[in-house]
């Protein structure tokens, strides 16, 4: 956690709320930021997708409060891009109903941030960060842009982006030439800049060594509170993301199912959700560190 | 191109170094202006369109584009209509079909191999169904700007014209497309039709080039002016500019040297287009390739 608020604070963000505030790992037992019921963000009621022969899950009820920040696991195939992608509107269900911000996904769409899967972007895109950051704000515009006073104004939102994630720096250079947490940071950027309500991210931290992780997952939670971003998250490794989440949805076997990260991180939930012997251990300071048992399986990096 | 003239020029003209008097014997002649125009008309839809090719990694497939060209003019020569008409039609055509083989990444290399082979197969057919002019073979390959005729001009400056407003009508969402299609995608950019209808605008592209410098070479004038611009500036509408810029002086040098030496034009102007690519490589080779070693770097911490 020290660390994590260090990082932000070094990369020019600050947290709104007070670390003290937050249902740490520390106290296992404490709800998570449910004094005041918050508006739903996210509505998903009997909602199932179906894809070739099979339904990937169905019979999905869930609600993400405004404001929540839910990580998503699961094991590989078990349909939490698709989770994302039925949120984003780009997939529609097979049944039952979505909600997002009250209309129908899709609906909302300078509102919602997304930052997709991937592993890095081409080497050969010669095109500045500060353009990527840019299109975020009108790329869906037609036309070419012209100068004047809507440039000058997009170009400040960009600016601001970009400080807000710490990519000030290398704002100028070409984005394919930049490591992979500097690129996740300008996605980010790419996303934040709209002032969205939602962030969906899905492994940002994939490919990404501990350090950017800690910076990345220490970035989206400080940014979120400062904002008061609804996130959802989708990530194979939770150890960067147990400090900052307030809910775990895990998806698999064809459900959703959401819960508060001490009854959803435990030894048992975890080894059962991946079908693998996985362990839940505290380290010193009380933090959750999860590890998988199969000594042939953990070197994967 | 219809009469199937040598694309040499008969006889070598004398360079004087009397910058005027060489200017006017240079422009002095309706076919030498027919040509000039002709080369601005095609370096401008190539260094605009070459731009989003190399961006969007198509390079292979405006080289297949570039060969059914040979096929369409061929089969429009067997016909008795005008080869840039069937050159334009064939292309276009098949431009839809590439471009909805997009989607499949893995499979499109070998679909677009084989499409490329077989379709100079059926233009060798065509041509000698048509009682095989060897000169009229040449042209189409190797390219014959010295003998257009009005009626190609006229065709070529249409579709260019049509080629470069498709293009700045959709700048914005084909860069926001080409640079990051899920989120585009996300943000409600129609990336699929998009992306069939550029590939239907690179066909005008190939069309364009081939009538300069021939099925063969003409995918350099695409993708040779675009790739050296981008490493040059990562500014997206002055990338654009500069690729214009370099295509032209290609085009033009290469008619100008062509009218004073006796070797082909389509010669001159691809070796232009390639050392202008080559020396922009060396030049800018410190600044971009020390990034793969502190890529490297980077990976193993």
């Amino acid at each position: 956690m020290k660390h994590s608020v260090a990082a932000a604070d070094r990369l020019g963000t600050h947290r709104a709320t007070p670390p003290a505030d937050r249902s740490v790992s520390s106290e296992p037992g404490a709800p998570a930021r449910q004094r005041d019921p918050a508006p739903a963000a996210m509505v998903l009621r009997a909602a199932g997708v179906h894809l070739g022969d099979h339904w990937v899950w169905r019979g999905v009820d869930a609600s993400i409060a405004e404001g929540e920040f839910v990580v998503v696991l699961g094991p590989n195939g078990a349909g939490k891009t698709t989770l994302l992608r039925v949120l984003l509107g780009l997939l529609r269900l097979d049944e039952g109903g979505v909600d997002v911000l009250g209309r129908a996904p899709g609906d909302s769409r300078g509102l919602v941030g997304y930052v997709p899967q991937r592993r890095a972007l081409d080497r050969d895109l010669y095109v500045r960060a500060r353009d990527l950051v840019s299109l975020g704000v009108d790329g869906t515009r037609w036309g070419i842009a012209l100068p004047g006073a809507a440039r000058r104004a997009q170009r400040a939102l960009v600016d601001e982006a970009l400080e807000a994630v710490g990519a000030s720096a290398y704002a100028d250079r070409p984005v394919g030439h930049l490591s992979g947490g500097e690129q996740q940071r300008l996605l980010l950027a790419q996303a934040l800049v709209t002032r969205p309500r939602i962030l969906l991210l899905d492994e940002p931290m994939a490919s990404l060594d501990l350090r950017s992780q800690a910076v990345v997952s220490s970035l989206v939670s400080s940014i979120a509170r400062e904002r008061g971003i609804t996130v959802v998250l989708v990530a194979h490794d939770v150890n960067p993301l147990v400090s900052v989440l307030d809910r775990v949805a895990y998806v698999a076997r064809g459900q959703v199912t959401m819960g508060r990260p001490d009854e959803v991180i435990t030894s048992e939930r975890l080894s059962e959700l991946y079908d693998y012997p996985v362990e839940v251990l505290r380290d010193s300071r009380g933090r959750i560190v999860v590890v998988g048992l199969d000594d042939r399986e953990s070197h994967h990096d | 191109m219809t009469d199937g003239a040598s694309p040499v020029l008969a006889i070598a003209n004398s360079f004087s170094w009397n910058p005027v008097a060489d200017w006017q014997a240079l422009t002095g002649q309706a076919y030498m202006r027919d040509a000039l125009l002709a080369g601005t008309i095609a370096a401008a839809v190539c260094g605009v369109i070459g731009y989003f090719v190399v961006m969007r990694g198509l390079t292979f497939a405006a080289d297949a584009l570039t060969h059914i060209g040979f096929t369409g003019a061929s089969g429009a020569v067997l016909l008795g209509l005008s080869p840039v008409a069937g050159l334009l039609a064939l292309t276009m055509a098949t431009a839809v079909g590439i471009g909805a083989l997009q989607q499949r990444m893995r499979g499109r290399d070998v679909v677009t191999g084989m499409i490329l082979v077989e379709a100079l197969g059926l233009g060798v057919l065509f041509l000698r169904l048509s009682s095989g002019y060897s000169n009229q073979t040449y042209a189409l390959l190797f390219g014959n700007i010295l003998a257009l005729s009005v009626r190609d001009l006229v065709v070529l400056g249409v579709a260019g014209a049509v080629a470069l407003l498709a293009i700045a009508a959709v700048f914005r969402p084909l860069l926001f497309a080409s640079l990051d299609e899920e989120v585009a995608e996300s943000r409600g950019v129609p990336v699929r039709r998009l992306g069939i209808g550029f590939v239907v605008i690179v066909a005008i592209a190939a069309a364009a080039a081939t009538q300069v410098v021939g099925a063969l070479l003409a995918v350099i004038l695409i993708v040779a002016p675009a790739a050296s611009a981008q490493r040059l500036t990562h500014r997206p509408l002055l990338g654009i500019a500069l690729s214009v810029i370099i295509a032209l002086l290609a085009t033009w040098c290469g008619i100008a040297i062509a009218f004073w030496q006796p070797y082909p034009v389509s010669f001159f102007i691809t070796s232009l287009a390639a050392v202008v690519w080559g020396v922009t490589r060396l030049l800018t080779a410190r600044r971009f390739g020390s990034v793969t070693l502190h890529h490297a770097h980077a990976h193993a911490h």
